[in-house]
């Protein structure tokens, strides 16, 4: 079921490849359909007083200890209906606009999707280093052939810069887990099953390394501060479509590996690190908002709302505490549905307007009560208004973070506030305001809002019934913190 | 007095003897106007039996002529290696203007030559075999270097190896003296407990000499800092020598290394241990840092050749069968890369009338799928990014190494690879995300070896293909490669402890 997934994605992209160019769009589109309707029966069917579920364990390499192995847990569960979901968007995005070389476009996308997966699914840390490298190159890929250069930065420069900032981190995060294999076995049988690797444990002498070298990987591909070097420029040279979901669900990885590998795998160092961590939260929590207030690239606000949001997350893993880990986990799926419509707004905006940057725009809510309707709750999303699934995370978050650290807690509080001026700037600056020149307030069509309009629905939903997503994700994200707990006892 | 000749093993000789014939046969047929044109085709003939000779003694493990050649797992994996290397070579040969110019028969002759030395080398088991094989491989290389006569690069890299191959070449022979002297031995077995008896394991003339034969076989694989010839002769060379040689040359002297070190100088691997590590980190750091600069796509393969044997090496350090297994594996995907990478190039080389420049590829990602493709993979590859063999060979890598207690070097080696990604991938955005510039649609016809139709040569194509298709299926499946790699590492289980 699991392995169904994971391929059909991939299986789909090949398929477009090859396929006559105007069948492309719709072969994605149903690998894409398909791979929603597998992951949410998986979801469906999930226990959630069970462990991991739906395991698959094959023996992949021999020579090296590497085993094929899926499953899917608490943590784990709700991040691969996010990425089964917010595919479909994309794809059908682009269909509806269409693309140069839609076959090479649809594959680079859906191999996207498929390392994405895996990365979430596996529980081999060997394969799940694998698919967090593998996942960076049809995007390269996507945001360099299909990006568009800026003044002094070509898309492909900004992405030769991406890739090798992200990969900074993860080859040395390759070498970490082959040392932690190498390590917890001590002699004895190799395996790099992340369940028997957390049973195991490490001397806490090789924790300390070893988790920076994680670290270092998971903070990149967030990125958290002061480590988001390439991601103003990738962000805009960036196709919108593929930047949706880079943007929702890609960052999302590091997060989840804090939770899934570090934690469980290398307690006494999280215990040991636990206030650098949480500095570094603040940082890009502080850093990320002051800079969306001050940039007028629609991306760029965006993008910098994101490294606060990523930071948010940080901080409620790093609080090691039961409620701040669920409220991050909760934000992750919260950030992934604002993230997805909001760059799509983004583009439907520049169709209107013509530009992306806020300074000439204004009035577009005019004649498109609707559009700004949807843009409204997007906004309020990310600003984390009360009544917001977003609210809700942010406070388990700070919550969490006030059981560790009181000071560090009222700091943070102030990115809550700083959100809402980035947000409402960003939202006024667009909607309000009278209606430039050469601007058009055109009603969103049906097309596009069927694009957009279920994924906001599920935040209106998620929004009055939070439980929905923290009743199964519970048990697993408290048995992840114990462990760290334990460690710092 | 009776004398007691030798008893010969022909099945284990099997494979030397046929590629010998084969040579003779070349050299034959170069006489002969009427049947030049076969010499391709005698060539393959000739690689291909010896191939299957191999395989057929894939399990055969004894000395030949009195101890002098080994044919054990080690010798068989690395042979069959570079006879693809070689097949792949002949090849691309077909139509270069070098063959022209040097004659046909005559320069596939020179590359058999080459050859037969190196599949010498792999069985290498005494000092005397090992130079005279070295010798074997190289003189010929030298020549096939220079067979451009008409350009100038090219007869420059010709003596510009020559002379610094025989600079390496002398250097290896002194300490193999030095080494004879400490351990009155020739054999590598004997060399072993030559030392051990003596008790000249730390005797600084027996260091040096140890020295002298890593320096010498350096040159060979291009280890930083005797690397210099590099870039020049990989540039200046006719593309399919280039081709050859940055793969097989490789394999011939890594496998002797192998042999030798772990081996010969197995009872002081903690005296040489480190010097290789320095070794390979200086190999890492400059070739990685050279090839950043280079707007030579030849150039810029030889640089980062340093680096790829700075890796490579990092698997001889360990001294463990697990290092030799990674590092086999490793030179299996580094072959299957650059036969891609490099037949690429010459197709696109043919076409464009031999620029290598970065440059020239651009837009070619739109219009010529037959040498983007090969390329993207090839630098991929090269750039250990799954899902390609690379990935899976520096993974293999980094267990050998975190296993033996050697993780500074593996994070060197992620380090090196960071630095590499800037100019792998400069590759990539340069076929892939820049228009294609007016310059590279004008082709200068009438040039000799300019072939518009190249992308349409199953010859050219062929390798490509096959390269690119193995570093994409042994980065899925690799299993079956790793028993490939571990077959070398059996032959040597019983001598390392």
């Amino acid at each position: 079921m699991l392995s169904a997934i994971l391929w059909t994605p991939l299986a789909f992209g090949l398929i477009s490849l090859l396929a006559p160019r105007r069948f492309a769009p719709w072969v994605a589109g149903t690998g894409t359909l398909i791979t929603l309707v597998l992951a949410a029966i998986v979801a469906i069917g999930f226990d959630s007083s069970q462990g991991l579920q739906y395991v698959v364990d094959v023996t992949w390499i021999p020579g090296l200890g590497i085993n094929y192995s899926l499953g899917i847990d608490g943590i784990s569960v709700f991040l691969v209906l996010l990425t089964a979901l917010a595919w479909v968007p994309a794809v059908a995005f682009t269909a509806s606009r269409g693309t140069d070389r839609a076959g090479l476009f649809y594959f680079m996308l859906l191999a996207g999707q498929t390392a994405t997966l895996g990365a979430f699914l596996a529980q081999d840390l060997l394969l799940f280093v694998l698919f967090f490298d593998l996942m960076i190159v049809p995007f390269y890929f996507l945001f360099g052939i299909w990006g568009s250069d800026r003044e002094g930065v070509t898309a492909g420069s900004a992405t030769v810069k991406m890739i090798v900032f992200t990969l900074i981190g993860s080859l040395l995060m390759l070498v970490g887990a082959v040392a932690v294999g190498v390590i917890a076995a001590d002699g004895g049988q190799l395996t790099f099953n992340m369940a028997e690797l957390a049973e195991k444990g490490l001397p806490s002498g090789s924790q300390n390394w070893i988790f920076w070298f994680f670290a270092a990987a998971f903070l990149v591909k967030m990125p958290a501060f002061p480590l988001h070097g390439w991601m103003p420029d990738a962000y805009r040279a960036a196709p919108l479509p593929a930047l949706a979901v880079f943007s929702a669900v890609l960052s999302k990885v590091g997060a989840y590996g804090f939770l899934k590998v570090v934690l469980p795998i290398m307690p006494d160092a999280v215990e040991l690190f636990q206030t650098t961590m949480l500095i570094i939260a603040l940082g890009s929590i502080i850093y990320g908002s002051v800079m969306a207030f001050t940039k007028i690239d629609l991306r760029l606000i965006l993008g910098f709302s994101s490294v606060a949001q990523l930071g948010f997350i940080t901080l409620g893993i790093f609080a090691l505490d039961s409620t701040g880990a669920n409220g991050a986990l909760l934000q992750m799926i919260n950030h992934g549905l604002v993230v997805v419509p909001a760059f799509l707004i983004v583009a439907l905006i520049a169709e209107r307007t013509g530009s992306e940057d806020i300074g000439p725009m204004g009035g577009l809510a005019k004649k498109a009560p609707v559009f700004a309707v949807i843009f409204l709750i997007v906004t309020m999303g990310t600003l984390a208004i009360p009544g917001s699934a977003n609210f809700i995370g942010e406070f388990y978050i700070l919550n969490g973070v006030f059981n560790t650290d009181v000071a560090i807690a009222i700091i943070a509080s102030s990115g809550v506030a700083l959100a809402a001026f980035y947000a409402l700037r960003m939202y006024q600056r667009t909607m309000h305001n009278p209606l430039p020149e050469g601007s058009d307030s055109r009603e969103i069509s049906v097309r596009d809002g069927l694009m957009i309009v279920p994924i906001v629905l599920i935040m209106i939903v998620l929004a009055f019934c939070p439980q929905i997503i923290l009743g199964d994700t519970r048990d697993s994200v408290d048995a992840t913190v114990a462990v760290s707990k334990e460690a710092a006892q | 007095m009776t004398f007691d000749a030798p008893t010969i093993d022909y099945a284990g000789l099997s494979p030397i003897i046929t590629m010998t014939a084969g040579l003779v046969l070349l050299v034959l047929v170069a006489v002969f106007d009427g049947v030049k044109r076969t010499a391709p085709a005698i060539a393959l003939l000739t690689l291909a039996t010896t191939a299957g000779l191999l395989i057929w003694q894939w399990d055969a493990d004894t000395p030949l002529l009195n101890g002098s050649l080994q044919i054990d797992g080690l010798a068989v994996v690395f042979s069959l290696l570079v006879v693809i290397s070689a097949a792949a070579a002949v090849l691309l040969t077909i139509g270069d203007p070098s063959e022209h110019q040097a004659g046909r028969p005559d320069f596939l002759a020179l590359l058999m030559a080459s050859v037969l030395g190196m599949v010498m080398l792999t069985m290498a088991s005494n000092l005397i075999t090992f130079f005279i094989a070295l010798e074997l491989f190289s003189i010929p290389l030298y020549a096939l270097c220079g067979t451009n006569l008409r350009k100038r690069e090219s007869l420059e890299a010709g003596l510009k190896y020559l002379i610094i191959g025989s600079v390496g070449s002398a250097t290896l022979l002194y300490g193999m003296a030095l080494i004879y002297g400490a351990s009155a031995a020739t054999d590598f077995t004997g060399i072993a407990s030559g030392l051990t008896e003596g008790g000249l394991i730390s005797d600084s003339l027996t260091l040096v000499g140890v020295g002298m034969i890593a320096v010498g076989l350096a040159f060979k694989i291009s280890i930083a800092p005797f690397h210099q010839w590099t870039p020049d002769v990989y540039q200046g060379a006719p593309t399919p020598v280039t081709a050859f040689m940055s793969a097989a040359t490789k394999l011939a002297a890594f496998a002797v290394f192998i042999r030798f070190f772990l081996v010969a100088l197995e009872p002081m691997a903690a005296e040489w241990d480190v010097i290789l590590a320095a070794l390979a980190t200086i190999s890492i750091l400059v070739g990685n840092v050279g090839a950043i600069a280079q707007s030579s796509l030849k150039r810029m393969l030889g640089y980062s050749g340093v680096a790829q044997a700075g890796y490579m090496l990092a698997g001889i350090v360990v001294a463990t069968q697990q290092g030799v297994d990674a590092l086999t594996f490793y030179l299996a995907a580094y072959l299957a890369m650059n036969m891609a990478a490099f037949a690429a190039i010459v197709i696109h080389e043919r076409q464009s009338g031999f620029s290598d420049s970065i440059e020239s590829l651009r837009g070619i990602g739109r219009s010529n799928p037959l040498v983007a493709w090969p390329l993207t993979i090839a630098m991929l590859a090269l750039a250990g990014l799954p899902p390609t063999a690379g990935f899976i060979g520096k993974l293999y890598l980094f267990q050998a190494l975190v296993e033996a207690d050697w993780t500074w070097l593996g994070v060197m080696i992620a380090i090196g690879t960071m630095i590499s990604l800037v100019y792998y991938m400069r590759v990539v955005a340069t076929i892939w995300m820049s228009p294609a510039s007016d310059a590279s649609l004008q082709v200068p016809s009438g040039e000799p070896g300019v072939d518009l139709d190249s992308p349409r040569r199953w010859y050219l194509v062929l390798p490509a293909i096959l390269g690119s298709a193995a570093a994409i299926f042994f980065g899925i499946i690799p299993q079956p490669l790793v028993e490939f790699a571990q077959h070398a590492g059996n032959a040597l289980a019983a001598l390392i402890s």
